[in-house]
């Protein structure tokens, strides 16, 4: 019980002069859902992006399944990991981004099957079992065959939910999952959301979304200027936040 | 219509429907050259680009000088570079011995036009929006593999268009391998000329070079229906795209259709 899945020690990133995270530390236990809040520019989803290695750090270190990502200990320097092993990780790791970013060449089903028959080697007809099955939780059984652009953004997402799910992830990262959606159709992500973390799925999901953050998470973490700034309990968060910052910022969205 | 009058209708008439096996040989090169140059060119562009996007500078270099001395010198220079600084052999394809002149022609335009496809394919990969990598990545995928599987097969319906233009410019380029005598279309044009001075043999190659370029531009409209299939989720008609591929105007605002 309680093993850690991911864990962040003092992680620092520049993007030239502009310093995003100043020493962020984090620990997610398996099974818990984070949400990640926060003002624009606060660092949120450079932090999360760093945890699967789309962006590289400066400092610090970031373990997921006790695997040091994108960076090899050698002689007691941290140098950047062979694309391999970089690779290798992030299978552990699903992501979902803001905008999607499904395979518009692919249908639905293709965009759930590549990954685990190109980088897990799994055979075609597992991959597809796993896949409608995958595509069916997330509502969007009968979708199998369609183009990217023949969906709607909420289907789109799922999708990519599904997508993602389907490499057996010890860890899900969501970037902003339904900032790109219209407001009638973030509902049905969310809810898609709101299940997997009651499946128990670790997750960290970079959200403004306070409704789904009350219901779903675990913990609520809040980010600004590069640092963490307050970690709670839902219940601790909306209720009595210890932070000026984080009242301010939560009358602001609220 | 002076002209017209003048025309020796008998002589092309005999050109176009009763080549003789030499004119099918001089065909046959035209196309075998164009293809194969073609078919490489688009090879060492694809490699100029990701040698372009490499993280290691002197490949990038390298890329940057092919690209400058290929398309800053002129490709009759580098035939006759080609031509008299290597001596290319005769190539036995069991079926047909290329003759070393034809060879010295493949070379230089592949090699030719590899710098101009470097940019037309830099430019479709640099199309595909970024996330796109990064999602392939975020699956576990390598380089390599997103490269080839994601954003290559997305990057190709960018390409096409351009491609097509570049193959058909290809088909009327070969001829420019007759200076250093390979026998080809316009070579045997110019021969048949030369033996009587009947200036309608050209005329009649004109016809010859039309029926392959025409020929291509069907067979393109194919692969960009092909191509166009997926991303759009519904298809454009046969018709519309021949009149695209007719239209150069199209083909410059191609991307406007795209999305």
């Amino acid at each position: 019980m309680s093993e850690v899945v991911m864990r962040a020690t003092e992680v620092h990133k520049s993007f030239g002069r502009l310093e995003v995270l100043k020493g962020v530390s984090l620990e997610v236990k398996k099974g818990e859902t984070i949400c990640l809040i926060g003002p624009s520019g606060s660092g949120k989803t450079t932090f999360i992006r760093c945890i699967n290695h789309l962006e590289k750090i400066d400092s610090g270190r970031i373990e997921v399944n006790g695997h040091l990502i994108g960076y090899r200990e050698r002689s007691g320097k941290l140098v950047e990991d062979s694309e391999r092993n970089i690779a290798r990780h992030r299978t552990q790791i699903g992501m979902v981004f803001q905008r999607f970013n499904l395979f518009p060449h692919m249908t639905a089903l293709e965009n759930v099957i590549e990954a685990p028959m190109r980088v897990q080697g799994t055979s075609k007809a597992h991959a597809t079992d796993y896949a409608r099955a995958l595509l069916s939780r997330v509502g969007l059984g009968d979708k199998l065959d369609t183009y990217p652009g023949k969906l709607s953004g909420g289907q789109q997402q799922r999708v990519a939910i599904a997508r993602a799910l389907a490499m057996g992830p010890a860890l899900m990262l969501f970037d902003e999952p339904t900032s790109a959606l219209d407001p009638e159709v973030t509902g049905e992500v969310l809810s898609v959301m709101e299940e997997l973390a009651h499946a128990g799925i670790t997750m960290i999901v970079v959200t403004h979304e306070m409704g789904f953050a009350r219901k779903a998470a675990d913990r609520v973490v809040m980010m600004d200027d590069g640092m963490i700034i307050e970690d709670g309990t839902p219940e601790h968060f909306f209720v009595a936040p210890e932070h000026e910052r984080t009242r301010q910022f939560l009358s602001k969205i609220l | 219509m002076h002209v017209l009058v003048a025309v020796d209708w008998h002589v092309i008439w005999l050109r176009i429907f009763h080549p003789d096996h030499v004119f099918a040989r001089a065909l046959w090169a035209t196309v075998f050259m164009s293809v194969v140059s073609q078919a490489a060119g688009v090879g060492l562009g694809l490699v100029a680009a990701l040698m372009r996007m490499s993280r290691f500078a002197p490949l990038r270099w390298l890329s940057g000088a092919y690209v400058w001395v290929f398309r800053g010198t002129p490709l009759l220079v580098q035939i006759f570079f080609i031509y008299t600084t290597f001596n290319l052999p005769i190539v036995n394809l069991g079926v047909w011995k290329v003759p070393s002149e034809i060879l010295t022609g493949i070379v230089a335009l592949s090699v030719n036009e590899g710098a101009y496809m470097r940019e037309i394919i830099r430019a479709g990969i640099d199309s595909i929006d970024r996330g796109q990598m990064e999602a392939a990545k975020s699956l576990g995928m390598r380089y390599g593999q997103a490269m080839r599987r994601i954003i290559l097969p997305q990057a190709a319906r960018v390409i096409v268009p351009p491609l097509g233009n570049e193959f058909n410019n290809m088909m009327k380029t070969t001829s420019l391998v007759y200076t250093v005598g390979a026998y080809e279309l316009f070579a045997d044009a110019e021969q048949k000329y030369s033996q009587t001075f009947i200036s309608d043999y050209f005329i009649a190659v004109a016809f010859w070079y039309l029926v392959l370029t025409t020929a291509w531009t069907f067979i393109q409209v194919l692969i960009e229906r092909r191509l166009a299939r997926s991303e759009r989720g519904d298809q454009l008609s046969y018709r519309e795209l021949l009149l695209m591929a007719w239209n150069p105007m199209t083909t410059l605002g191609r991307g406007a259709w795209r999305r």
